[in-house]
């Protein structure tokens, strides 16, 4: 059986420990290195702050062509899960010419990768892909020049198939990429522009394909972080303050000292205990005895929404057109709704892991991160370090979702393995992944918005407290809209007690919950069926076709909402990638209890790269997203994480799970878009609606627990 | 206090030295190696710690190493026979029941102890069975059409 591509990764790196760029091009030995700039400046600038690098001029990605042919490309992405370690290698190979099984992934190293800012908001199939598909491109091109120079043949008469490039003329002068490879120590500098090409004419791309890592995982060969073990290797745990207001006054570790085989590292109110048995370090942690000082900020679950709207925060407009006032005047009827979402969590089945081990001043870190490249600068500062004496790789992730864009861990790895001068393998309990995780944010959406007599919406203004702007497209045909958006200025005020970040499609779940049910509420009033009511306030193509096909999907007739049977339906667009949902529901009425039947998805996501795996995605998308829809919250109190398992916090059990239909729009001829997220975003809404269309009872917040239906039951 | 602990572990006779009140995940990933059983939560609420001890599935992570003496632990690492994947390995692999794959040993484990019992299940069967197994990449649908085929293949097999 063969190694995966991952641990291949992994038992080099271990071997030449201090490994710096230009030795890995020697380690690569012979063959051709192609450098190419994997950069789209318009990506860049959309990352956040702190975690971007200066642009640079440098060439830093590359596709290596090994002397017995296969092809690897390094990239500083990460597989966690949503298989581009598959898709873009498919890409590579159909742009190369090349049998899929000659082509290699080196994913997420910070010394044999190029930088990379981090693996989220869907990006790297529709910002890399392109850019890697581009160089191949001219890989191909410089082989097929070298084939014309060896063959004695104009490059114009040559073509290629499966790496064997040949003249068309004469079948007997041909060489093979291998040959060309052969010998050679050649490193070749592409200048290379991601311009939109026409995607067609490939044979691997757009067919549906079989993870490459599927064997690995079945058998337990893949290698997570947690997996990873060296010499000497300790385990950690580290003591944790009770809430994230509280502040170390006294601490006692004689109770740990006590146990065998521990250590008790201390700097400063950073306390840890070290061991090479986990079950003693385990025990030995909890006789740590300490005192703490408590400043609390005054929110909980329950006042958060208040305490968002009177925060001090910086208020933008997002966009605007028309004339509100005028928009208003014009209305037969105006609505005005409050949209409320909680603080939720990533719950990845992995805990933050992390592996670190400081050999002669290098510092080597092996990390389930998002961001290799992050927490390389994270530790460089911590440490006082620099980055040519830190380097982070990232075996398989067991889920990221956005929640391991953070790196805590990691730099916790660092510290202890430099405390300690042993190698350490710090991962995180449950408690501390639900205690340090960085919730996506909880929210506050108003919306005022009318309809004149036609049942076209007259206006449309939306505000929205700290859900960022993504998602938060009026998409309607709207003369008169504002899109106001208030962020945190935390020199004022604080927010929020913990930690907030990226989840699965980040605060687009929000927009598009508070704008679809928004919508659904305007059909009613009007008297029109919601599908018919929303084509009728759509010009977006896009849009229309997806609400369409979904329809036909599902067999959808229309009927004004509410109309008993329990059918919602709710669209929008992310990453790029357009979708249009319809949710079947049953509402037991007497305990509040939602039974989501089905839900159909249609979904315009350009060039589809691996069918197979965007299909798996979306029906990933849709399930996942009954936790947000149905039960999940995170309760707290001040900087308590109430909620630190999944005893109380609920995810989506194969007992939730629907029929599930999904259509995938056949776009060949347009760019890849991402297909990661979007399918989560439009469930919260079309099941709101459904509950809606099913009982008349309207739902204003996330998680639709059986005690919020009952509640809204009360009020129909 | 350190013990000698007998038990058969994928098909082999074990002796080992350890405490006995020592977990038997951290036993099987940190003293025997077998980092395919996964730790997820330490509760016993997620199901990634799965194995099977005399075919019933466990969670690895609540039970001390003492609990399998003279018993029969089959971790993931033991499924495959001869370098051919079990059924229900295959049938992972072919249906894409996995993403990130950190429940995957888990949910194969109890599939196997599951389909043993039942060796023709109904849909809603499969579901209650692995319902406490717990994948937040959510392959749901994938995991329960892999069990059906791995049923239907197994027919008449062990």
């Amino acid at each position: 059986m063969k190694k995966s591509d991952n641990q291949a990764k992994t038992s080099m790196a271990e071997n030449s420990p201090g490994m710096k760029r230009r030795s890995f091009i020697k380690l690569l030995g012979g063959g051709i290195i192609l450098f190419f700039q994997p950069w789209d400046p318009a990506g860049l600038l959309a990352m956040p702050q702190q975690q971007r690098r200066t642009l640079t001029k440098d060439y830093n990605a590359f596709l290596h062509i090994a002397e017995d042919g296969m092809v690897t490309c390094y990239t500083g992405k990460i597989e966690m899960g949503q298989g581009i370690i598959t898709g873009l290698a498919m890409m590579m190979a159909d742009e190369l010419d090349i049998p899929f099984e000659k082509v290699k992934m080196v994913m997420g190293d910070t010394e044999l990768c190029p930088y990379d800012a981090g693996t989220w908001g869907s990006q790297s199939t529709q910002t890399f892909g392109p850019a890697m598909r581009a160089a191949a491109a001219e890989a191909k091109a410089v082989l097929i020049e070298m084939a014309s120079a060896q063959l004695g043949v104009p490059a114009t008469d040559l073509v290629v198939k499966d790496g064997l490039i040949s003249d068309r003329n004469n079948v007997n002068a041909s060489v093979t990429y291998a040959q060309l490879a052969k010998g050679k120590k050649l490193e070749k500098y592409l200048d290379v522009k991601p311009a939109a090409e026409i995607f067609s004419g490939f044979t691997i791309v757009g067919t549906p394909h079989k993870r490459v890592d599927a064997i690995d995982k079945v058998t337990g060969r893949a290698k997570y972080t947690g997996d990873l073990k060296i010499p000497g290797m300790v385990f950690a745990r580290i003591l944790r303050p009770p809430s994230h207001g509280a502040r170390m006054t006294s601490v006692d570790v004689s109770g740990a000292e006590k146990n065998p085989g521990v250590q008790v590292v201390r700097d400063g109110d950073f306390v840890a205990v070290v061991g090479e048995n986990k079950d003693r370090v385990d025990e030995a942690v909890v006789r740590i005895k300490a005192e703490f000082s408590f400043k609390e900020l005054p929110v909980n679950d329950k006042n958060v929404y208040e305490w968002m709207v009177k925060a001090e925060s910086r208020s933008s407009v997002v966009r605007e057109g028309g004339n509100i006032g005028e928009g208003r005047k014009r209305s037969a009827k105006v609505f005005e709704s409050e949209y409320h979402d909680p603080y939720v969590a990533h719950a990845a089945i992995e805990t933050h892991t992390a592996l670190a081990h400081l050999v002669d001043g290098k510092m080597n870190v092996w990390a389930s991160t998002q961001s290799p490249f992050g927490l390389q600068d994270a530790i460089v500062n911590e440490l006082k370090m620099t980055r040519e004496t830190v380097r982070v790789r990232t075996p398989f992730l067991g889920g990221g979702f956005g929640g391991k864009a953070a790196y805590q861990q990691g730099v916790e790895a660092a510290k202890l393995a430099k405390l300690t001068g042993k190698p350490v393998m710090l991962m995180w309990t449950r408690e501390e992944e639900f205690f340090y995780d960085t919730f996506h944010t909880a929210n506050v959406i108003r919306v005022s918005s009318g309809i004149d007599d036609s049942g076209k919406i007259s206006f449309w203004d939306y505000h929205v407290w700290f859900a960022g702007t993504r998602g938060s497209e009026v998409i309607y045909d709207v003369p008169d809209f504002r899109t106001m958006s208030y962020s945190e200025n935390r020199a004022a005020f604080q927010v929020h007690p913990f930690g907030t970040g990226p989840w699965r499609a980040p605060n687009n779940n929000s927009n598009t919950f508070a704008r679809e049910v928004q919508i659904d509420i305007m059909a009613s009033a009007a008297g029109i069926d919601p599908l018919e009511f929303r084509l009728k306030n759509l010009k977006d193509e896009k849009m229309i076709a997806c609400l369409k096909s979904v329809a036909d999907k599902f067999g959808y007739t229309p009927a004004k909402g509410p109309s008993g049977r329990g059918i919602g339906i709710a669209c929008g667009h992310d990453a790029g990638t357009w979708v249009a949902e319809i949710a079947e529901v049953r509402v037991d009425k007497a305990s509040g209890k939602v039974k989501v039947l089905r839900v159909a998805c249609s979904q315009d996501m350009g060039l589809c790269v691996n069918p197979e795996g965007a299909l798996i995605q979306m029906e990933g998308c849709i399930t996942m997203a009954l936790g947000y829809t149905l039960t999940e919250e995170v309760h707290f109190e001040g900087g308590d994480v109430l909620d630190r398992g999944f005893d109380t916090y609920e995810i989506p059990k194969l007992s939730w799970l629907p029929k599930i239909d999904c259509v995938i729009l056949d776009r060949k001829d347009k760019p890849p878009k991402g297909g990661g997220e979007p399918a989560i975003i439009a469930v919260g809404a079309a099941v709101a609606n459904a509950i809606f269309d099913a009982t008349g009872a309207r739902l204003y917040r996330t998680p639709m627990t059986p005690e919020r239906v009952i509640e809204a039951l009360k009020k129909v | 206090m350190e013990e000698t602990i007998r038990f058969k572990l994928n098909g082999k006779k074990k002796e080992l030295q350890t405490d006995p009140a020592n977990t038997l995940i951290w036993v099987l990933r940190n003293e025997l190696g077998l980092t395919g059983t996964k730790w997820g939560c330490g509760t016993g609420f997620c199901g990634a710690c799965t194995v099977l001890v005399d075919d019933e599935p466990v969670r690895s992570c609540s039970v001390p190493v003492s609990d399998i003496a003279g018993k029969k632990v089959t971790t993931i690492e033991g499924l495959e026979k001869n370098g051919k994947l079990h059924p229900v390995q295959q049938a992972f692999v072919d249906h894409e029941a996995l993403q990130c794959g950190f429940c995957t040993p888990g949910m194969i484990l109890t599939t196997v102890s599951f389909l043993k019992k039942n060796p023709s299940p109904t849909k809603d069967e499969i579901i209650e069975a692995l319902d406490e197994n717990l994948c937040r990449c959510t392959a749901h649908v994938r995991i329960i059409d892999a069990v059906l085929d791995a049923s239907g293949k197994m027919k008449g097999g062990k």
